[in-house]
């Protein structure tokens, strides 16, 4: 979807000019394929005037990560995404010493260093002859950059996604603090790096738990809810331009029909893409009970859910229409 | 800080959106960045720098909508605040009442009222009787009396003209009593509805469970809900970590063996942290029937953020509950238990017996078992036995009891003699308690 010449001049410049107002934005972004809400062009809009990261939050396929991936081809910046799991640590978000390259240069040289060391008349002096040499192996070539190292040293600035943020430890959100306040890190070998241009943060959240406050207060907050008709109906139709005005509402009401009844998992914006989708595939023109009951797997992914609505589906149609 | 944003951040403190001075340097920085110029701009830009959860968004458009009210937003002015700010501290003679009121300066008025509503802290609003209070005071300071003196002495003028002056006037007054009074109102619903609820929480968590009116259970729910998340996302620790830096010197040597003994692969020792299982068992008898409504919905609330609760419901015996509360809504799992089990007298060595059978086995030292009741046997064999099995089997037994400890061990209740075989009894008898005694055992008597 972002498109792939971002970085020729003409992109550079639209990028700079989609960065004056709200409006811009929002145009932007519907030029790289992703429709914004008012709110959420704001967020980004203070986002990159403010220079602070921003915590999206809402439920499961409302475009958290799509919105990050979206910005970076607006802004024509590259994306680093950093997948959050239980038990990420320093070493695999920030930076790790390449041990193995280490070893195996500490093999090679081995012989080189016994005849260098060779004239060295004692032990001292072969001591101090080592001391120049040590500090070669933690230097920039056995370094190993992670996802949040990478974002810092781009000399452009960049886009940084962390999806996922509550699914990972608290001691790391801990340590993100210092990285997204102050966009520089320490490494103990090297000194601080600290970020020519500052990335563009983008955090996402499933509430799969509450996250501290001071992260929070650290970010902007976009909380992004299940879409409107007449929104939902927008983002499909740039989603999946194939499909007909008269089928694209129809399925879209069905859909916010459906999101007002009790279930487990309420199909997101993402399953009504899919849906849509899979509706093309099947050449269907118009929604009857028999195609819905066929694709209903596609828009819930529980089987309870498909067994609460499967008799209700005739009631939906209608009142959706 | 001269942009009058300062009375916008107290409303939203009121309205329980934690501001902190850093949020409020952000939204500073935000209304620098795109001005007054469009109420919407201005609502979505404040909404992503202050408001941090979806229920704060919600407080926080309530807020914005009744701070900047639609009609007081004029965009040529700016905020209904900078005009009034301009004024504060200076004398309210400066300010002609009668003059703005005959001209019809509605702007005028509106920049007067502001600033008299700075002058005798309006802001300062906490209940909403203070209302009529405050609409007296601002009108006294906005200069009534000498508004009034003037209308007296029109209608006992001579001259028609003044006498005509003087209605006109009066009516003029009436006006602006009801303006002063939409005012107060809302800069009431701004600082005050919040407060006063908050007032009520603390109270409802200070009282004692058993004398809790009927009217306050939907209010207490709320609180307990909160208790139990609160609770739950402080104590949801995850289960593994990496203890780093510590080698794990036999798997690195194992893994070494294929390089020709170099080590290429190290591994660092892992720590598994234990799952603590908890299993509660609750008194609903009629001793505790009181207190029982708000254990059970407890029970459901933390049912729903702690994963391992084996939970059972006792009178005159013991029932696994654990499935009603995963599966029933709140309402009807409290009313199925206490259709099923409640009201009836206590048996606790009836209720040890059965609960020892139906889940003794998987009782080890991983378990904690939370005992809510009374201790009141009704006189019938108390069953220490038992209670010593599982406690040598369970990591810690805890017994919260409603009464207080000096009617411990009088009359039929057994609670000193239990007590002995508990790692911690105590007495919990309000919310408030409850939860520093949750919150206790979750740090104390917990694996972690």
């Amino acid at each position: 979807m972002a498109p792939e010449d971002s970085t020729l001049d003409p992109a550079v410049l639209a990028a700079g000019e989609a960065r004056d107002s709200v409006e811009s934005l929002i145009a932007g972004l519907a030029g790289v394929g992703y429709i914004a809400s008012r709110r959420i062009a704001t967020a980004l809009f203070m986002a990159l005037n403010l220079g602070k990261p921003i915590l999206v939050e809402g439920p499961a396929g409302v475009g958290k990560t799509e919105l990050a991936i979206a910005s970076a081809g607006l802004l024509g910046l590259p994306l680093i995404r950093m997948q959050c799991y239980e038990g990420l640590d320093e070493s695999k978000a920030l930076y790790e010493w390449k041990y193995g390259k280490q070893l195996l240069y500490t093999q090679i040289l081995k012989d080189h260093m016994g005849r260098a060391l060779a004239d060295a008349p004692d032990l001292g002096a072969a001591m101090e002859g080592l001391h120049g040499a040590g500090d070669l192996f933690f230097s920039e070539p056995f370094l190993e950059p992670r996802p949040l190292l990478t974002a810092l040293r781009q000399p452009g600035g960049a886009v940084l996604l962390i999806d996922e943020i509550d699914k990972s430890d608290e001691a790391f959100e801990a340590f993100l603090l210092e990285t997204l306040s102050a966009f520089q890190v320490s490494i103990p070998e090297l000194g601080v790096i600290r970020a020519k241009t500052p990335p563009v943060v983008f955090l996402t959240s499933n509430n799969v738990r509450d996250l501290g406050d001071a992260l929070k207060r650290r970010c902007l907050h976009l909380h992004i809810p299940l879409p409107d008709q007449a929104l939902e109906e927008r983002i499909v139709a740039t989603r999946v331009p194939e499909v007909e005005a008269a089928l694209r509402r129809q399925l879209v009401s069905f859909v916010q029909e459906l999101r007002s009844r009790d279930l487990r998992k309420l199909p997101s914006i993402s399953e009504t893409v899919d849906w849509a989708r899979a509706l093309i595939l099947l050449h269907v023109q118009a929604l009857d009970a028999v195609v819905v009951r066929d694709t209903l797997n596609v828009l819930l992914k529980f089987e309870a859910d498909i067994a609460a609505v499967e008799p209700q589906i005739g009631d939906l149609l209608t009142s959706g229409a | 800080m001269q942009d009058g944003l300062e009375g916008f951040l107290r409303a939203l403190r009121a309205h329980d959106v934690a501001v902190s001075p850093a949020e409020a340097i952000d939204a500073h920085r935000a209304l620098a960045q795109i001005g007054f110029s469009s109420r919407t701009l201005l609502r979505d830009a404040f909404c992503v720098t202050l408001a941090k959860s979806a229920e704060e968004v919600e407080r926080f458009e309530t807020c914005f909508d009744l701070y900047y009210a639609r009609d007081a937003f004029d965009l040529a002015h700016g905020p209904p605040q900078e005009a009034g700010r301009d004024e504060m501290g200076g004398p309210s003679a400066a300010f002609d009442l009668e003059a703005s009121l005959e001209a019809g300066d509605e702007a005028a008025l509106a920049a007067a009222m502001e600033a008299s509503a700075a002058r005798i802290g309006a802001g300062e609003i906490r209940l909403q009787s203070q209302r009529s209070l405050m609409t007296r005071r601002l009108l006294d300071d906005l200069g009534l009396r000498s508004l009034e003196a003037r209308i007296a002495a029109g209608r006992g003028s001579e001259s028609l003209a003044d006498r005509i002056q003087a209605e006109s006037l009066a009516g003029q007054r009436e006006r602006l009593f009801a303006r002063a009074g939409a005012f107060i109102e809302r800069q009431a619903g701004l600082f005050a509805a919040q407060s006063a609820r908050r007032m009520r929480e603390q109270v409802l968590a200070r009282k004692a469970l058993t004398a809790v009116e009927p009217e306050d259970i939907r209010a207490m729910e709320t609180l307990v809900r909160r208790m139990a998340r609160k609770l739950a996302s402080k104590y949801a620790r995850r289960r593994r970590r990496a203890r780093l830096g510590r080698l794990d010197v036999r798997h690195t040597l194992r893994r070494s063996l294929g390089y020709g003994g170099i080590p290429f692969e190290i591994v660092w020792r892992t720590r598994a942290v234990e799952k603590p299982k908890i299993a509660v068992m609750c008194d609903v008898s009629r001793s505790v029937a009181q207190a029982a409504q708000f254990l059970l919905l407890f029970l459901h609330c933390l049912n729903e953020v702690v994963e391992r609760l084996d939970a059972f419901a006792f009178s005159d015996h013991a029932v696994a509950v654990s499935d009603v509360l995963r599966e029933e809504s709140v309402d009807d799992a409290i009313a199925l238990i206490l259709d099923r089990v409640g009201f009836r007298s206590t048996d606790y060595g009836r209720a040890f017996a059965d609960v020892f059978e139906l889940h003794g086995a998987k009782i080890d030292r991983r378990t904690t078992l939370i005992i809510l009741g009374d201790g009141r046997t009704n006189y019938a064999e108390p069953r220490l036995d038992i209670l010593r099995a599982i406690a040598d089997r369970a990591r810690s037994v805890i017994w919260l009891n409603p009464e207080p400890q000096t009617y411990w061990g009088q009359g039929d209740s057994k609670m000193d003699a239990y007590g002995r075989f508990c790692t911690v009894a105590r007495t919990c008898n309000t919310l408030e308690s409850l939860e520093r005694i949750i919150e206790d055992v979750l740090r104390k008597y917990l694996p972690r």
